[in-house]
């Protein structure tokens, strides 16, 4: 009984081979650098401190949507209802410190600090996200569609409770105990702006929970195949649900962001929010079919997205321009994914 | 008939894959009106060479030859055009589409260029008719049983009028009836010059309907015979020089614990009010034709489907209101059939496929232990004499059966207290079927309860302690151990409705 690996004779892969296959997966991380280099050597203001803080302050809007949003689409399905996720939270989070939680039956109204402001904005993005999560479990509505109709009905909410209306002048009162929204904004811990931090935090937990823990094994393996994680033990519907409350959550993080960096609430915040966070996804390398992919990915895509739109404004390369090339990169990411898979198609066998 | 000229050939054809050299200067060829049987071990490159004559690979080295001429096969369109056909070891259909869909995919009749649906339908009804067949060509084919989806694999090759047709492991889901309808249209196909390779790793299958026998061995070719000239130990010599040798002892449920009660079980229209008992440390086979309802027994054992009425107690407690996984981690598991439906997650490497259903015990403090997992795919991997290239190649690129020891693994180390395998060997060559059972008889005598459902009759007949047979959704015979003969277990597994009333404790 000799051990049967020494009969697999190996072929050592050519070393070339084996590096323009990691070149190949960590192209969104490749693309980036070469912008960087790009718009670095045409731009001198591109690399100043200034710049790159405004960047990144803009990429962790898209970079934590689409850290949530990885969870959804690596189980093969789609959330477009971040956006309006988003825009709830703001308002949520704006009503709460502007008006208050009005209790009619008891004839009260409830003021809360700032902390239990975000969590309860927090808790109303999971919430939407755990309504599409039953939505596509329980009732097996398709995830485009379900996403589609929360898309709708989480703005029409967001509508309603303000009103149509802004909450502006998101201060609170030193009397209320309310005040210092501004902090999650525009504040800063060690030179770095926070929403910079939370992105980092975000990310860090994302790809954690994503790579490293039973929950992130079964998301890729529902991704992979549904029946035979199942089959596994695999609580399918749980898991799944479980990914598209992580999504409103992280939509809801970015909804609170966008209000205090603004410190007034919009019902309007978000819209096409979805659209940015899908190709950031994408371009990170992650599977619209669900099951490849990974958290990385989609905050190196979430970046290329950003260095692209700001160095093409940089260049004064004209508005429109910049919407086409944004366009095209898109297209390109997924040509990219179409490749790959029809490589492993090709790796198939029996 | 050795003076009729090759219709396709393969010379020095060599294919690499990363990793892997799955086929090393091999010569092939195929007469015309010949069976030409391929085999080997699991992972021995015989479905990487029909590959290669099919257009679906194209070789590192060496070419093809085509009536004596060279001919480039870039892809199965290529193929087609040329009259080769292939039916695949991983079933290749549609399961959204219908019967006579999948049949005429990509070769549809059409009558000034619609398609001509009569025309295909009476086809269709015709093949089904030709191959035996009562199933109805309107039926989704994800709504089939396994077997009968390879049926209709089947039928999708001959719709094509090929001249040469590779066969890759075409009889694995099927069960003896069937195979001697689809062996008796083999002669037919033989008949009219049509070329036919065999890969099967059922080796009185191929002793019955080869012409000759080439044997591969780590991609590369052993050698080549007439059938008429060796015998079944010739072929395993060749393969391996390991001898299949079924396990002696058998145990008996006198004395033992009961472990697994299952009362009246029932499933409308498929399975009918089915009763038995599982000691603690017993083998017991499930033999039955198509459709006798053993799939889905198991998988109202299992909890993947659900049944209309009865009772299923694991060491005395109740089980049919638990789910999978709860059945899973009370120690009930499940070998599914379908590997490539049910089995497998494609974009996960071996080693994650193994440790899938068993992702807790791999964890410590609710993150998942790298070492942990490789531990565990290695051990499995070296005592299922798995062939890769360690626990991190992707599933999909391991042979047939070696993705099926990925699948038995994967429950193994669920540490079952009842393990249900439903046709564990499909697709696992002679020596590893021995492997996977002297496991299963281990954990047998470690007091694990096996129930598996088998197709093949030695298969049952060598292994198991004692036999149930299934017949229309009815248990209608059970057998000890010393009761045991062919002519039993297939009188039983024909037997007619009314017959049927066996409870078997
Ligand atoms: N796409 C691939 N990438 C890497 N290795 C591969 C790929 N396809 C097949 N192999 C390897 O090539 C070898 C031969 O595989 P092949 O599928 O031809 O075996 P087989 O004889 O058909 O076995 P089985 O009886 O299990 O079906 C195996 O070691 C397999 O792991
Ligand atoms: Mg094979």
């Amino acid at each position: 009984m000799s051990t049967h690996n020494e009969v697999i004779r190996r072929v050592a892969p050519a070393g070339h081979h084996r590096i323009n296959d990691l070149l190949f997966r960590l192209r969104a991380l490749v693309a980036l650098i070469v912008l960087v280099i790009i718009f670095a050597s045409l731009s001198p203001a591109f690399l100043s401190s200034g710049n790159l803080m405004i960047l990144v302050k803009h990429v962790a809007i898209n970079a934590i949507l689409a850290v949530g949003m990885t969870f959804v689409i690596l189980t093969g399905g789609i959330d477009l209802s971040v956006g309006s996720i988003a825009g709830l939270a703001g308002i949520v989070a704006g009503g709460l410190i502007n008006t208050g939680l009005v209790l009619p039956a008891f004839g009260v109204v409830v003021y809360f600090q700032v902390w239990l402001v975000i969590l309860l904005a927090a808790l109303a993005g999971s919430g939407v996200g755990a309504l599409n999560g039953l939505l596509v479990t329980k009732f097996s509505v398709a995830p485009f569609i379900a996403t589609l109709g929360t898309m709708y009905v989480a703005r029409g909410a967001a509508l309603l409770i303000s009103n149509g209306a802004t909450f502006p002048n998101l201060l609170g009162k030193p009397e209320l105990h309310n005040t210092g929204f501004a902090w999650l904004g525009s504040g800063s811990i060690l030179f770095l702006p926070v929403p910079i931090w939370l992105m980092a935090v975000v990310g860090a937990a994302g790809a954690f929970l994503a790579s490293r823990t039973p929950f992130g094994r079964r998301i890729y393996a529902i991704g992979g195949n549904e029946r035979a994680a199942e089959l596994s033990g695999v609580r399918v519907g749980r898991v799944k649900l479980l990914g598209y409350m992580i999504s409103g959550f992280c939509s809801a993080i970015v909804g609170v962001i966008i209000a205090s960096q603004l410190m007034s609430a919009h019902p309007a915040t978000g819209e096409t929010f979805e659209l940015n966070a899908i190709a950031a996804v994408v371009l990170g390398g992650t599977s619209l079919m669900g099951g490849r992919g990974g958290v990385g990915g989609s905050i190196a895509g979430a970046f290329v997205i950003g260095v692209l739109a700001d160095g093409l404004v940089l260049l004064g390369v004209s508005q429109f321009w910049q919407i086409v090339i944004k366009g095209v990169v898109i297209v390109v990411a997924v040509l990219l994914d179409q490749m790959q898979k029809r490589f492993s198609w090709r790796e198939r066998s029996s | 008939m050795s003076e009729a000229p090759a219709l396709l050939r393969a010379c020095q054809v060599t294919k690499h894959y990363p990793g892997t050299l799955a086929l090393d200067s091999v010569d092939f060829e195929v007469r015309g009106g010949e069976v030409h049987v391929l085999i080997g071990e699991n992972g021995a490159g015989k479905s990487t060479l029909v590959k290669l004559l099919a257009g679906v690979e194209q070789p590192t080295q060496g070419y093809l030859e085509f009536n004596g001429r060279a001919i480039r096969l870039e892809s199965t369109r290529d193929a087609a055009v040329a009259g080769i056909g292939m039916i695949y070891q991983e079933l290749s259909l549609f399961p959204n589409l219908s019967v006579v869909e999948n049949i005429f995919m990509a070769c549809e009749r059409t009558r000034g260029g619609v398609i001509d649906r009569k025309a295909e339908e009476q086809i269709a009804r015709g093949l089904m008719k030709r191959l035996e067949q009562d199933i109805d060509v309107h039926t989704l084919v994800g709504d089939l049983p396994l077997g009968c989806q390879q049926i209709v694999e089947i039928c999708r090759a001959l719709a094509r009028n090929v001249r040469v047709l590779l066969m890759d492991e075409p009889t694995s889901a099927l069960s003896p009836s069937e195979i001697e309808v689809l062996f008796r249209v083999i002669r037919e196909l033989k008949a009219t010059g049509v070329g036919i390779v065999y890969i099967s790793h059922k080796l009185e299958e191929l002793m019955e309907i080869g012409d000759r026998v080439t044997v591969l061995r780590d991609g590369r070719l052993v050698e080549s015979a007439a059938i008429a000239d060796v015998d079944v130990g010739w072929i395993i010599d060749r393969m391996s020089g390991r001898r299949w040798a079924p396990p002696a002892e058998h145990a008996e449920c006198a004395g033992q614990a009961e472990v697994l009660r299952v009362e009246h079980v029932h499933v409308p229209g498929r399975v009918h009010d089915v009763s038995l008992t599982l000691c603690a440390g017993e083998l017991v086979g499930v033999y039955g034709l198509m459709g006798a309802g053993r799939t889905e027994l198991f998988e109202v054992l299992a909890g993947s489907r659900a049944a209309a009425g009865g009772r299923i107690l694991l060491g005395g407690s109740r089980m049919e209101h638990l789910s999978v996984r709860e059945r899973i981690a009370q120690g009930l598991a499940l070998v599914p059939e379908d590997r490539q439906a049910a089995g497998l997650i494609p974009t996960f490497s071996l080693g994650r496929n193994m440790t899938l259903a068993s992702l807790e015990a791999h964890a410590r403090h609710g993150l998942l232990s790298r070492a942990e997992e490789d531990a565990s795919a290695s051990r499995l991997i070296a005592q299922l004499r798995i062939k890769t290239t360690g626990p991190a190649q992707p599933i999909t690129s391991l042979s047939g059966g070696n993705q099926q020891k990925a699948v038995i693994s994967k429950y193994l180390l669920t540490k079952p207290r009842v393990l249900l395998m439903d046709e564990p060997s499909r697709g696992v060559d002679v020596g590893a079927r021995a492997e996977i059972f002297e496991i299963a008889r281990r954990l047998a005598s470690e007091g694990v309860a096996i129930l598996f459902a088998s197709s093949d009759l030695h298969e049952v007949l060598s292994l198991a302690d004692r036999v149930l047979v299934m017949a229309r959704g009815r248990l209608s015979a059970s057998f000890a151990r010393s009761e045991l003969s062919e002519q039993n277990l297939m009188a039983a597994a024909c037997a007619k409705a009314e017959s049927l009333h066996v409870n078997a404790q």
